[in-house]
């Protein structure tokens, strides 16, 4: 809401420092989000009128005009093709300043002397676009100073309002609101009666009394078109954003300005019948003022007459029944539509008007009648006319009722922790309007009119605290019993995660939750994601269904910036469609890339599928080490060969692998990218150590080397090792694979190192030799091992 | 005699001459060696009278005494030497590199919800959390929201065909702790939010934290003092905190809470709009119709609710000043935030 101070302060008495009257309306919730000026700075500007204009001898586009300040006779040369003689104009004298730069000078202009500037409204600040020289109108007081007759300097405030304070959108509200913030006289529009001339009536149906329950009507005849709106007026509407269109809509909309009530203005003459107001008919249409043709349905209030559809009602009215340049007799319509009725209609048609905005927040519903009169009586002023009676029609069952709220003391103090004076109470809420009765423990409290945002205790409550000022009230920590948190041990807190990730140089990184449908198709498991039904771009169009896509992009855009080495995770919700319902379980996905190791002078690898295994080793490893498991697998957007389901405990907890070479290529990924894509809360789910006794009796490591096929996996190896069953067996490592030179085709070199401790004894040789043999045993028998010599 | 004399005199000088541990050990075997020059006059003590062999005996022993420390102090000021050498030869520039072993960071919106979990946690906080493909209900309907609510406008949902949304604020979190909880609660819900806008100042990701506590004769100071309490530690300095009464369709008194400019301390900067404030927080009291959504007894209980930008508080503490960059996920942006 734009609103100028000049107009502003003629509805409160008291004369505020601007930045005083910012700070009271900031801190009383409604924001002031800017102030500009209405103009641009200027002065020595006088209402002038031409009284001779006369070629200029050398140069013709240049006109030399004579012009009086009502007291002197002033020549200036002017180039604007709409000088003329009879003109009203503002003129600035030598001496004058325009705006910041410009200061007018005696001169001569092609030889003829020039004494002052005939301006444009542009160069007043008064419009964006240059359109010749300002025309005042005839009835302007020649010699006054242009800035005071037109109240300027002026400023313009822009005030940010809250959707629960439609009653601000009008002076009349703002001044109430300044009348109670300062403490002084609230000075409303007079309300004035205009008494009909003629018996012009057109009656109105209020068929759907919910959405309608009163509709104030009036025919004016003989209204006089032509006439131009007053330059007050003009210059009122400039200042609250409203351009001028013709003189009917602009008294509406001062109206609606003026006193916060939205009007319509139809030509009496297009009318057909009666007027109704109902719901549409489904797929009753309707073209509006600004030519789009709107299908309607059943749940758009609109007026109509006997034959059509008239208006979008509380939206915007339509182009067959609007003022035109052939009207002589006016309809006027201020009328009160229910909210809930109007609100989301605007939305739904993109049609965010002045009238939906205060509709949809609720307009006084005992205003009507009040600015019907008052725009008559502007009408009258301006263009004449005769107008007819009020016609008031209504369902007093349907109206809103006044509302009663009761305020106990109590709440005051238990919300507020201040102890308010009754009386204090009282003034407060009745300078907003309210009527306050002082009853047992409390007020009873009737709502005024406009005020559709309060109807519960804490509603009054806010006003209270609002007007007594939220940093006068006292400040204090809430008293709590202590009590201690839950910490369970085997919860591993996401933190521990994030940081060992973290200290093996992997940087967090957070990505879009929606991602592209071709992407995820890619890089997914093949299956679609849940779209949006209002994607912002195509490349976010679904949501995730692993972190997959989020990551490969990120590391794009990375390698894209010549790095060569690119190492990330991300935590997030990844989401995936379950019959009705949808998984939103939170995921950890790693991404390497590149180099194993920042540039160094000691060597240098490429990362490659047991670097990211040993990651999500370690990440298991943080909370006691359940059984993890890789598990040859297949994954569309990973290499066949280098892709491994995991499982922990037995549980399927994610995917890791290499993209595949076609994906990388595509991508113009020059190196192989490794990615995993694991359930967060199972990674995150421990147990609790449980102590074993310690030997204290000596290891001891045995080295021996086995041939084995090559598709036997290392898996398989410390199965048969572990099916022994011998608890002396403490480990079993791998220290070496082979193949080449003395190993047959189709075989395998490994070297294990066994480790073994006994709990109870020091194994002797025998002992030793004794296991060993048997570990050989197991595994020539399970898996055909030779032993190597 | 003279014989013993002229040999030690020869083993000093060989020893004292000695250059390295090898030659030093020759001198060794050639004069204390089991025939060596020494050891043999031992054995040639035999062939003296009786009475003149203890006497010749303790001179020999003497004289092997005297060879022998002439022998272990050459032999350690030779090691010390050629450890010495060894070092040098060992010697590396210290300014060289280290062998890597890089630590990377968390992501700055990470970090930072991090902290405000520290920071809530310290006062008895709980950390709760809801799923961001949320229902009508819990995102609008149950927060005071109703479908033709004119504060609809003010969050710019995304849809999904089946009329669920993606939460628009942290807010429904509030809502499912209720549901779940009896007062006292005190919870923070951090999380990712979604709007349908992307511009120079907005991205249609972004993250909140969402404060709640229910309890009984919990009031606007308790607010207050709370919302203070915390801007003050967050930013750590005490700033100045100003409530402004606002709207949210949640909460009843609602406020907006600004601090001074943490950029210009309030000399009005381009961060702060010149307005010499920043605004940081929403918050208020719980609105009843909330409560009587979750079926708290309003009469016995009251609380308060506070949410904030993440990103936004980001931005404020470390400076950066333009949003798109925690999403464009920039290691050049990222690696500034180390550990």
């Amino acid at each position: 809401m734009k609103a100028s101070i000049s107009w502003l302060k003629n509805f409160f008495s008291i004369d505020l420092p601007i930045e005083e009257m910012i700070s009271r309306l900031t801190m009383a919730g409604l924001e002031v989000d800017g102030v500009e000026n209405a103009s641009n700075e200027f002065s020595d500007v006088f209402v002038g009128s031409i009284q001779k204009v006369e070629p200029h001898p050398n140069a013709e586009k240049l006109k030399v005009c004579q012009v009086t300040d009502g007291v002197d006779l002033f020549q200036v040369v002017c180039g604007a093709a709409n000088a003329r003689v009879g003109l009203i104009v503002p003129f600035a004298k030598p001496g004058a300043i325009l705006g910041k730069d410009i200061k007018i000078k005696r001169a001569k202009l092609r030889g003829i002397e020039s004494h002052g500037m005939l301006c444009g409204a542009d160069e007043l600040g008064l419009a964006d676009e240059r359109t010749g020289l300002m025309e005042l109108p005839q009835n302007a007081p020649i010699g006054m100073a242009f800035g005071a007759w037109l109240s300027l300097p002026d400023q313009i405030l822009d005030i940010d309002l809250t959707p629960n304070r439609g009653d601000c959108l009008s002076l009349t509200g703002l001044g109430r609101e300044l009348a109670v913030l300062t403490s002084t006289d609230f000075h409303s529009v007079p309300h004035r009666v205009v008494n009909p001339v003629t018996d012009e009536i057109l009656s109105v149906v209020l068929e759907n009394p919910e959405g309608c329950p009163i509709y104030v009507g009036r025919v004016i005849s003989d209204v006089d078109i032509t006439r131009t709106t007053p330059i007050w007026m003009i210059e009122r509407l400039r200042r609250s954003g409203i351009r001028s269109v013709d003189v009917i809509v602009d008294i509406t909309n001062y109206v609606m300005l003026e006193l916060g009530q939205p009007m319509h203005a139809f030509d009496r003459n297009l009318l057909d019948g009666e007027i109704t107001v109902r719901f549409a008919e489904e797929g009753e249409t309707l073209t509006l003022l600004d030519g789009k043709i709107l299908i309607l349905s059943s749940d758009v209030l609109i007026i109509a007459d006997d034959k059509k559809p008239l208006a979008l009602a509380g939206i915007m009215g339509g182009v067959h029944s609007g003022i035109s340049n052939k009207t002589t007799t006016i309809f006027l319509e201020s009328a009160f539509f229910n909210p809930v009725i109007i609100a989301g209609k605007a939305r739904r048609y993109a049609l965010n008007t002045e009238a939906s905005t205060r509709y949809e927040r609720g307009v006084d519903w005992r205003l009507p009648q009040r600015a019907c009169e008052r725009a008559t009586e502007l009408v009258q002023e301006i263009c004449g006319g005769r107008p007819g009676p009020v016609v008031v029609t209504e369902v007093v069952d349907a109206l809103p009722a006044i509302k009663t709220v009761y305020l106990s003391s109590a709440r005051i103090k238990q919300q507020l922790n201040i102890t308010l004076e009754t009386d204090n109470v009282c003034l407060i809420l009745e300078s907003l309007g309210f009527s306050v009765s002082i009853v047992d423990g409390g007020f009873e409290c009737l709502v005024p009119s406009w005020r559709f945002d309060v109807s519960i205790e804490q509603d009054l409550i806010e006003e209270l605290a609002r007007i007594y000022g939220y940093n006068n009230l006292p400040i204090s920590l809430p008293a709590q019993a202590l009590s201690m948190a839950d910490i369970p041990e085997t919860q591993t807190p996401q933190a521990r995660l994030k940081a060992y990730l973290v200290d093996q140089d992997i940087q967090e990184v957070i990505t879009y939750s929606f991602v592209a449908a071709d992407a995820q198709k890619s890089l997914g498991d093949g299956c679609n994601g849940i779209r949006l039904a209002n994607p912002i771009a195509s490349t976010m169009a679904e949501m995730r269904r692993s972190l997959f896509p989020g990551l490969v992009d990120a590391v794009r855009y990375n390698v894209n910036r010549q790095l060569t080495r690119v190492r990330l995770f991300e935590i997030g919700q990844c989401f995936v469609q379950q019959n009705s319902e949808i998984d939103q379980s939170e995921y950890l996905g790693l991404a390497i890339y590149g180099q194993a190791e920042p540039i160094n002078y000691t060597g240098s690898r490429l990362v490659d599928f047991f670097d990211l295994k040993g990651f999500i080793d370690g990440l298991v490893q943080l909370n006691g080490g359940k059984i993890l498991e890789f598990v040859a697998g297949v994954h569309p957007a990973l290499a066949e060969g280098q892709t491994a389901d995991i499982f922990l405990e037995g549980q399927h907890i994610g995917v890791m692998g290499r993209l595949t070479p076609r994906l990388a290529r595509d991508l113009d990924l020059p190196k192989p990218l490794y990615l995993a894509n694991l359930r967060l809360a199972q990674l995150l789910n421990g147990q609790v150590t449980a102590f074993k006794a310690i030997s204290r009796y000596p290891r001891v490591t045995r080295d021996l080397a086995i041939l084995v096929d090559q598709d036997i996996t290392w898996n398989q190896i410390t199965e048969v090792v572990g099916r022994l069953g011998e608890s002396c067996i403490q480990s079993v490592d791998l220290f070496d694979v082979y193949t080449g030179r003395g190993v047959p085709d189709g075989k395998k070199s490994l070297a294990l190192s066994l480790c073994l401790q006994d709990r109870d004894t020091t194994l002797d040789d025998v002992a030793i030799q004794g296991m060993v043999e048997k570990v050989i045993d197991a595994l020539q028998s399970c898996l055909h091992a030779e032993l190597r010599g | 005699m003279k014989e013993l004399e002229l040999i030690q005199q020869k083993a000093l000088a060989q020893i004292s001459s000695a250059v390295n541990l090898v030659e030093l050990d020759n001198v060794r075997v050639l004069f204390l060696g089991k025939k060596g020059l020494i050891s043999s006059q031992m054995k040639n003590l035999g062939l003296l009278e009786a009475s003149e062999r203890p006497a010749a005996g303790a001179y020999i022993n003497q004289i092997r005494n005297t060879v022998t420390s002439e022998l272990e102090a050459k032999k350690f000021e030779l090691e010390l030497e050629e450890e010495r050498l060894t070092l040098a030869r060992d010697a590396v520039d210290v300014t060289l590199p280290s062998r890597p072993a890089n630590v990377a960071g968390l992501h700055p919106v990470s970090r930072t919800l991090d902290r405000l979990n520290k920071l809530f946690a310290s006062l008895g906080y709980e950390i709760a959390a809801g799923p961001e493909i949320e229902d009508d209900w819990h995102n609008f309907e149950a927060l005071n929201i109703p479908s033709h609510h004119p504060a609809r406008a003010m969050h710019d949902t995304f849809y999904f065909d089946d009329g669920r949304v993606l939460r628009t604020h942290t807010s429904p979190v509030q809502i499912r702790t209720m549901l779940e909880k009896k007062p006292p609660i005190r919870i923070v819900a951090p999380g990712r939010v979604y709007r349908c806008d992307h511009d120079l100042t907005h991205t249609p990701m972004f993250h909140q934290i969402e404060g709640l506590v229910v309890d009984e004769n919990i009031s606007f100071s308790d607010l207050k003092g709370t919302v203070i309490t915390f801007l003050n530690r967050f930013f750590e300095a005490e700033l100045d905190v100003r409530f402004r009464p606002s709207y949210f369709p949640f909460t009843e008194p609602s406020a907006e809470v600004d601090v001074k400019c943490v950029m210009c301390n309030g000399a009005k900067c381009r961060v702060c709009s010149f307005s010499g404030w920043l605004e940081v927080l929403g918050c208020g009291m719980v609105h009843p119709n909330v409560f009587h959504h979750v079926k708290i007894n309003h009469r016995k209980y009251t609380g308060f609710a506070f949410g904030m930008g993440v990103e936004r508080l980001a931005m404020l503490k470390y400076g950066i000043g333009d949003i798109r960059l925690f999403f464009e996920n920039d290691l050049q942006f990222l690696s500034q935030f180390h550990g």
